[in-house]
């Protein structure tokens, strides 16, 4: 294309791994039939394509990671597909042609387009039929890191996912030598319908790091016996975990070799987009300190920590300025630390760094029911020291005395805020683990909801599960800034509560006690150009990262109106809330969900009707 | 934008949310403790970096930034915020096509049905006497909270006719979060062919205890009762040691089933199983069942044993 690029060519990335050539895209990477490879072997990482008319096919085929093989559903024969490179003000045509015998769809996760072509079946389309070609067709307002996948079954499990970067017309921010992208995602060698029944029959099928009689878990007899009498885990940080899955960088099983070349003393740009289906990883660089300039594709005042949790769906962009060592490891754990995906930054082609084991599993606690009775001397948020003073409650926070006091503190203010003190909350016995006078009456209650949260609290300021107490500086949402300031700072007009409920056993996942299929027909609605405070309410033991489609959103963090981030996705702490201010601005029916993709299909997934300035009431 | 509805709803929200006792979790203004932005030469030329000291409230950054706490009582939408189902695609794909997609699609994120089959135990039973052996599946298909489901039990000993051994098709609907409540009928399919309204629970107890609580009333007006309780005990991941209990009531004497009123039998047993893969675990145990009362009665004139104690080994499957 003939288009300039302001970003520095040398390091773009094609995330094509060790040795791999950078030769011009084969023919089926522009997009021709990749049917007759359909058979072929999926290839890992990515192509780029661009330009005012992009083609993209969707293909069934094998994919083999690490020596496991399994069923994969390709974007132009890759995983991930393409990146799709496009430029701010540009005008885009998408032809995405189905070759698989069953329906699909490709949603554009974080751009603001008509909501007709934001690829949701059933809710902004009808889908895109098998052998037939759809044409997705808008102007590009935005830019920023972004990535797309399929909203169509369970394909986004199986490889349907891909980045997407925007280069903005003003010139980037923060200038970089190099410009990588790392998208983190999973493979299993399962079929992903399987993955979904196991979850719905149960057993903890996936979880290999259930409470035994011999596991090493800081858990005394009493507090065993307490999540028995509960019929609830602490185990159960991810629904789905390693060995089923292996963790993917580019595509690519931790010892497949991903490497990110750099000159010492360059400063290089990592595009974080966590294209996983259920898995929140952890992210660290050890040697390496990580200046997050954007979130979810929008800048952020430049902030420096040392590790951060993506959620499902989120993006970053962090900049790193390697030297010193020859090789750096990018470590993503999964939260549970079953398993990491993993890439080397190298000054040579080869070059490796030690990569550290991973670290012991974290733990549920009472925190994490919305148990919320610590003292009020400003302790983090979510560290919630209070479960300590009822002995050892709060194993996750063993290690306190190195309590981060640093990148963690942001949190403050949430230690105070707690529930009540002397709340019935205080005896283990008894416990009011689902008491629905704590809900507001337009919550349906019925078996789908197995917990009330006791007092839930703001945790925007928590760092996520197992980074509460460690000892380097940790990315949370209360130390995100927006850079350009907010167009509309109104004051909302109103409030709306919407809560997550569920039940573990059962796994159905649903808002305000309503799985999707329940609530097709009653969209959440909002006024033309509406400003609305929304607060999310999370009455389950699970961290959620809830997505609006075709708006950002702004977390109320405490930040000032105009710089409140602006975001797409928002992890709802379990037992916690998080609140972001909307102006309903883009009108049409949105898609709004947890994008943990098992719990989307297992209800909790709503539809965001925004009434369009000449539409009638 | 502002209308005067909206305004007094606003109005509203704040009077009530000054209410003592509200859970306000906007907590006020930034404390931005390690949010240190080091100087950096290529850090864009912000309006202005934020204040990062320990802070108390952070000073807004701009004119007309303001921290507000915002409304804290949830209000209704307002009337233009319109009513109905989401319809925007029809006006642009058609009415007819998406009306199909939507069905389908709401139809896959929820209440969707299942299959689950399992053979809870499927043993040989090794004994002083006649060496026997034992079935007990289970199978449901449907939804989350609404599912057919089907059981079967029956035991015997090797080279005779079935001892006892019955199907059960219920239909089970869930009535609590861990709990199910089942509705169907039984059919006994060895000795006297006897047919059983059945009415029962079944789903999780506190400390995770898995129950089955049925009560049968057959079509000669017997009643009779069921309760049986496990739990698994996990040793590593894959070792798991299951006590389990369970007991026969009856209200009535029913000679020719040898069942007499009261307590009629009891069974505890402790398998132990290793899960070679979560679906497939073989296991050995060990089973103590007591006839007790009338029924001990019944069986010691009839010349058989009040309690056996039996070796098992089997195989635990689901899928
Ligand atoms: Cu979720």
């Amino acid at each position: 294309m003939s288009e300039p690029i302001n970003l520095s060519r040398r390091g773009l990335i094609r995330g094509l791994g060790t040795g791999a050539a950078l030769a011009a895209a084969p023919a089926w990477a522009r997009g021709a039939n990749l049917s007759e490879q359909a058979t072929g072997l999926i290839r890992a990482g990515f192509d780029e394509v661009r330009g005012p008319v992009i083609d993209l096919s969707v293909g069934a085929g094998m994919r083999m990671v690490q020596g496991r093989r399994g069923r994969g559903v390709a974007v132009n024969g890759s995983v991930p597909g393409p990146l799709v490179r496009l430029r701010e003000g540009q005008n885009i045509r998408l032809n995405v042609t189905n070759h698989l015998d069953e329906d699909t769809s490709i949603h554009w996760h974080g751009l603001l387009l008509p909501f007709q072509f934001d690829g949701v079946p059933g809710v902004s389309f009808p889908g895109i039929k098998p052998h037939q070609t759809f044409t997705y067709e808008f102007p590009v307002r935005q830019s920023g890191t972004y990535w797309y996948h399929s909203h169509s079954g369970l394909q986004e499990q199986s490889g349907h996912y891909g980045p997407l970067i925007i280069d903005p017309v003003a010139g980037e921010p923060v200038r970089t030598d190099r410009d990588y992208i790392l998208l983190l995602s999973e493979f299993t060698p399962l079929h992903p319908k399987f993955i979904m029944q196991r979850l719905r029959t149960g057993e903890h099928y996936f979880n290999r790091q259930l409470p035994s009689w011999t596991d090493k878990y800081p858990m005394i007899g009493e507090e065993r016996r307490m999540w028995a009498q509960m019929r609830m885990s602490p185990t159960d940080i991810a629904d789905v975990s390693a060995p089923t899955y292996t963790y993917l960088a580019n595509g690519r099983g931790p010892k497949e070799g991903m490497e990110y070349l750099f000159t010492p003393g360059e400063k290089v740009r990592l595009r974080l987009i966590n294209g996983g289906a259920m898995t929140y990883f952890n992210v660290r660089i050890p040697g390496l300190a990580m200046t997050v300039i954007a979130a979810d594709g929008q800048n952020v005042r430049p902030v420096e920590v040392d590790e951060l949790q993506i959620a499902v769906g989120e993006t970053y962009d962090v900049v790193v300025e390697p030297r010193g060592e020859e090789a750096y490891a990018i470590v993503c754990e999964s939260m549970d630390r079953s398993g990491m995906a993993l890439a080397m930054l190298a000054s040579r082609p080869g070059a490796r760094a030690p990569v550290p084991a991973l670290r012991e599993p974290p733990l549920l606690t009472m925190a994490d029911m919305g148990m919320n009775h610590g003292p009020s001397d400003g302790c983090q948020a979510g560290t919630d020291h209070g479960g300590m003073d009822h002995g050892g409650m709060d194993h996750s926070a063993m290690g306190h005395a190195g309590m981060d006091h640093g990148a963690g503190k942001a949190g403050t203010g949430d230690g105070g805020q707690a529930a009540p003190k002397g709340a019935s909350g205080h005896s283990m016995k008894g416990m009011p683990m689902r008491d629905i006078s704590l809900l507001p009456p337009d919550v349906a209650i019925g078996p789908g909801l197995d917990m009330v949260s006791m007092a839930p609290v703001d945790k925007l300021g928590d760092p996520g599960l197992g980074l509460r107490d460690v000892k380097h500086r940790v990315l949370n949402y209360r130390m995100l800034s927006a850079l350009e300031p907010n167009a509309d700072t109104r004051e909302p007009s109103r409030l709306l509560e919407i809560h997550l409920t569920g039940n573990m056993e059962r796994y159905m996942w649903s808002f305000d006690g309503r799985m999707f299929d329940a609530v097709s027909d009653v969209p959440i609605r909002f006024a033309w150009k509406e400003r609305v405070r929304v607060k999310l309410v999370n009455n389950t033991m699970m961290a959620h990262p809830i997505h609006l489609h075709g708006m950002f959103f702004e977390l109320v963090n405490g930040q000032p109106p105009a710089h409140q981030p602006r975001k797409n996705i928002v992890t709802v702490q379990p037992g916690a809330s998080a609140t972001f201010d909307l102006t309903a601005n883009e009108p049409g029916d949105w898609a709004f969900h947890c994008h943990l993709l098992y719990h989307m299909h297992g209800g909790m997934m709503q539809i965001v009707t925004v009434m369009g300035p000449g539409d009638k009431p | 934008m502002s209308r005067p509805a909206l305004a007094a709803l606003a109005l509203i929200g704040s009077a009530l949310a000054s209410a003592p006792g509200l859970a306000q979790d906007h907590s006020g203004p930034g404390h931005d403790h390690g949010a240190k932005v080091p100087p950096r030469e290529a850090a864009p030329p912000a309006p202005a970096q934020p204040q990062v000291d320990d802070g108390e409230d952070t000073a807004p950054q701009s004119g007309g930034n303001e921290i507000s706490p915002g409304p804290t009582m949830e209000t209704p939408p307002p009337p233009e915020a319109g009513s109905g189902p989401p319809r925007a695609a029809d006006a642009i794909w058609g009415a007819d096509v998406m009306a199909a997609e939507r069905h389908r699609e709401h139809a896959a994120h929820g209440d969707f049905p299942v299959l689950w089959v399992q053979a809870d135990r499927l043993e040989a039973q090794v004994r002083d006497g006649a060496d026997g052996y034992l079935w007990d599946l289970q199978v449901y298909y449907g939804g989350p909270t609404s599912r057919f489901w089907f059981k079967s039990e029956g035991e015997g000993a090797f080279g005779e006719k079935i001892e006892q051994a019955e199907v059960q098709v219920l239909w089970s609907g869930a009535v609590a979060p861990y709990w199910d409540l089942q509705l169907g009928l039984r059919q006994d399919i060895a000795g006297p062919d006897t047919t059983h309204a059945v009415i029962g629970v079944q789903g999780l107890a506190p400390y995770m205890f898995e129950v089955d609580a049925a009560l049968f009333i057959s079509h000669r007006g017997d009643v009779t009762a069921r309760v049986e309780a496990e739990i698994d005990q996990r040793i590593t991941q894959r070792l798991i040691l299951q006590p389990r209990v369970e007991a026969g009531f009856s209200l009535q004497d029913i000679p020719q089933l040898g069942i007499g009123a009261g307590l009629d039998k009891v069974e505890l047993g402790l398998r132990l199983r290793y899960e070679i893969t979560r679906e497939f675990a073989p296991y050995i145990g060990v089973e103590q069942s007591w006839r007790v009362g009338g029924s001990a009665d019944y069986a010691r004139a009839a010349g058989e044993k009040t309690r056996a104690t039996s070796f098992v080994a089997g195989l635990r499957f689901w899928f």
